[in-house]
């Protein structure tokens, strides 16, 4: 009798031994982002107190603003089971753009015009990409080079600058503070808020998480999958645009190549955040703490005072760590079984 | 004729009728609108163009079979920098000081092997943790890119070898060398692709990866030696370029990786692997580089040649998928 239920609580021990080790490798693989994200903070923070400082958090969101708006955008792409490699150019041509027009037709038509315009570039790409189903690695990557040509051919390749720089208020949306906090920062939030929940709560973030899953079963389910796609890079345009109106605004002039390289950046922030190149996973939470990561770590670093390429090495081993991990976690083995 | 003969024989002569019309276009295009008097076909001008193409070139014949395989490598930019800079730093490196020319050989064998190793990283990190190459070779690019970083800060490295750079300079048959290096890189991996078994396991992989499996092919360390191809190209191109113009600054090879995968879809490609011809490439190859210098040649500048490139890459997908549609229904836009 005794023995039986020995065995019985052996058995149950056992159980929960493997429940438990399940439980710990699911939390991992769902959290692991943010335990990284926690440990980071804490291993810089003990290593240089200024590292948490109002101050200092604050120049990192607020420097981290311009790529964190344009990787919300992203993140509805990515989910939808495509790419973007034509927002740094496209960011580029909305600052130029709105620059220009600064000082021809006044801010307040500048803006709209220049959001006009970008959304005309994203709506072209989304027709590319969902009504014309082409390859969207290759359509934005002519786009990255078409834009940037499109933006040479606009300003003549000549840097835009604003002739008077001290007497516009359209500085606000780039140095601007309202409640005591820098405006990037501020739209940035919003952004990722309203962002959040039309991702999260509405029926055409459910299709965007179908679309990207599973395109032919979302088709048949009655979704339109072109119309989806297309929406999801007129997003991502607009949010291009957004970024563009927070440099241009910030600097209040700018070279041709301002947005150069930043399509790779946004995209690493988009993976870091745990979202699936294959599409049909990822959150705009995850996002951003993507985006937070690698403004902190690159901050971190330099308060540690190392040189700034140390950063770019730290993130390559941190990307390869979080995709392999979140990886290895699903399949429940650390190692690819590929031969 | 067989049925989809004919699409097959536009899409294999595709590349080669573009590179015709351009031919055209900027001779008619040149009488008119050219400020220099030379013709566009002139003899040394298209020398001259198959001498610059060769660094885009080189690494191009590595993309093809990387992307034929399944995969793709945005880290060539960047490894391209690290070789140029390991080519023209180590010939100063005082534990070569005694070699005289000899550290000529010594130190292109060095970025050569420096450029593999890279590339063999690369292909071990897929190969081992099954991360999609596309995210491996993002991370390395931004990693390799910190590495350049570290040699000279933001200085570029200036060495000039002038044994080195008569080498460089120098012409065989009419050709100069680094168009030499391009025809038999061209030729080899042409060889490797069409006539091995390396060639023939790539197609199948690329092609059905869990059919691969099943058949017995060694994914993993085929996809590695892959890697490693396109990382030893990669130096080599940097050593055909740098060893002529003798400086290097960190930031040069950025965007390469752009142009090479342009390169290599217009010559024909399939961006998901299991198609693609060395030959397409070496036309790929061949027709942006026209494009860039007939467009200069009749006067546009550099904005145009980066809007007509990404254009045309478009157009050539489109086309593509055209091509390749089986069933009339899809054939409906």
């Amino acid at each position: 009798m005794t023995e039986t239920k020995q065995n019985a609580s052996d058995l149950r021990e056992g159980i929960m031994a493997t429940l438990t080790k399940q439980q710990i490798g699911s939390v991992l693989a769902k959290q692991g982002i943010l335990i990284a994200f926690a440990v980071f903070i804490i291993a810089f923070t003990i290593a240089n107190p200024k590292f948490l400082s109002v101050d200092n958090v604050f120049s990192v969101v607020r420097s981290s603003a311009i790529l964190g708006v344009m990787a919300l955008g992203v993140t509805f792409v990515v989910i939808s089971g495509n790419l973007d490699l034509s927002v740094g150019s496209m960011m580029s041509f909305s600052t130029i753009v709105v620059l220009d027009l600064h000082d021809k037709i006044g801010p307040f038509l500048a803006i709209p015009a220049m959001f006009g315009m970008t959304l005309c570039l994203g709506a072209f790409i989304g027709f590319l990409v969902g009504y014309l189903r082409l390859n969207s690695l290759i359509v934005t990557l002519g786009m990255l080079s078409a834009i940037h040509g499109l933006t040479l051919t606009y300003s003549g390749g000549q840097n835009m600058d604003i002739a008077d720089k001290e007497g516009t208020w359209f500085s606000v949306f780039g140095q601007g503070t309202a409640l005591g906090i820098p405006v990037p920062i501020l739209i940035f939030a919003a952004l990722a808020a309203l962002l959040g929940i039309v991702l999260a709560k509405t029926a055409f973030g459910r299709k965007v998480y179908a679309v990207g899953g599973n395109g032919t079963a979302a088709t048949f389910s009655g979704i339109k999958r072109a119309r989806t796609v297309f929406t999801c890079y007129i997003i991502s345009a607009a949010c291009v645009a957004t970024a563009g109106l927070i440099q241009a605004s910030r600097s209040l002039g700018s070279q041709n190549t301002v947005g150069q390289g930043l399509e790779l950046e946004v995209l690493a922030a988009v993976i870091l955040g745990g979202a699936s190149l294959l599409g049909g996973s990822g959150t705009i939470f995850k996002t951003v703490i993507g985006v937070l990561i690698l403004g902190f770590i690159q901050n971190g670093l330099l308060l540690l005072g190392l040189q700034f390429y140390v950063q770019f090495i730290v993130t390559w081993v941190i990307i390869i760590l979080a995709v392999w991990l979140d990886i290895a976690a699903k399949r429940g083995k650390l190692l690819s079984p590929i031969a | 004729m067989q049925p989809g003969a004919l699409s097959k024989a536009l899409k294999n002569g595709a590349i080669w009728g573009f590179i015709v019309l351009e031919l055209i276009f900027f001779s008619v295009a040149g009488e008119y609108l050219s400020l220099s008097d030379k013709a566009f076909m002139d003899y040394d001008n298209m020398l001259l163009l198959l001498k610059q193409s060769a660094p885009i070139g080189i690494i191009a014949m590595g993309m093809t079979i990387v992307m034929v395989n399944g995969n793709i490598d945005l880290s060539v930019g960047a490894t391209y920098a690290i070789a140029a800079i390991i080519l023209l730093d180590s010939m100063t490196w005082p534990i070569f000081a005694g070699l005289g020319d000899w550290v000529i050989p010594v130190a292109c064998l060095l970025a050569l092997a420096v450029g593999t190793l890279l590339g063999a990283l690369n292909g071990l990190i897929v190969w081992k943790t099954g991360v999609d190459a596309f995210i491996v070779t993002l991370g390395s690019m931004l990693g390799f890119r910190g590495i350049v970083f570290m040699f000279n800060g933001e200085n570029p490295t200036s060495h000039l070898n002038w044994t080195l750079v008569d080498i460089a300079e120098a012409e065989f048959l009419g050709l100069a060398t680094a168009s030499w290096f391009l025809l038999a890189v061209t030729l080899v991996i042409w060889f490797v692709m069409t006539k091995t078994v390396h060639g023939r396991n790539a197609y199948a992989i690329g092609d059905n990866r869990e059919a691969a499996v099943n058949a017995g092919i060694r994914v993993g360390p085929h996809m590695m030696i892959n890697f490693a191809i396109i990382g030893f190209l990669a130096a080599l191109s940097a050593v055909v370029f740098y060893s002529e113009s003798g400086s290097v600054n960190p930031n040069d090879g950025q965007l390469y990786e752009l142009w090479v995968i342009t390169a290599v879809v217009l010559g024909g490609t399939k961006i998901t692997g299991g198609a693609g011809s060395v030959m397409g490439t070496f036309g790929g190859v061949i027709a942006i580089q026209l494009l860039r210098k007939g467009l200069g040649h009749i006067g546009a500048d550099t904005s145009t040649v980066n809007l007509v490139i990404g254009l045309i890459l478009i157009a050539v997908l489109f086309l593509e998928r055209q091509l390749n549609v089986k069933g009339k229904e899809e054939l409906k836009v």
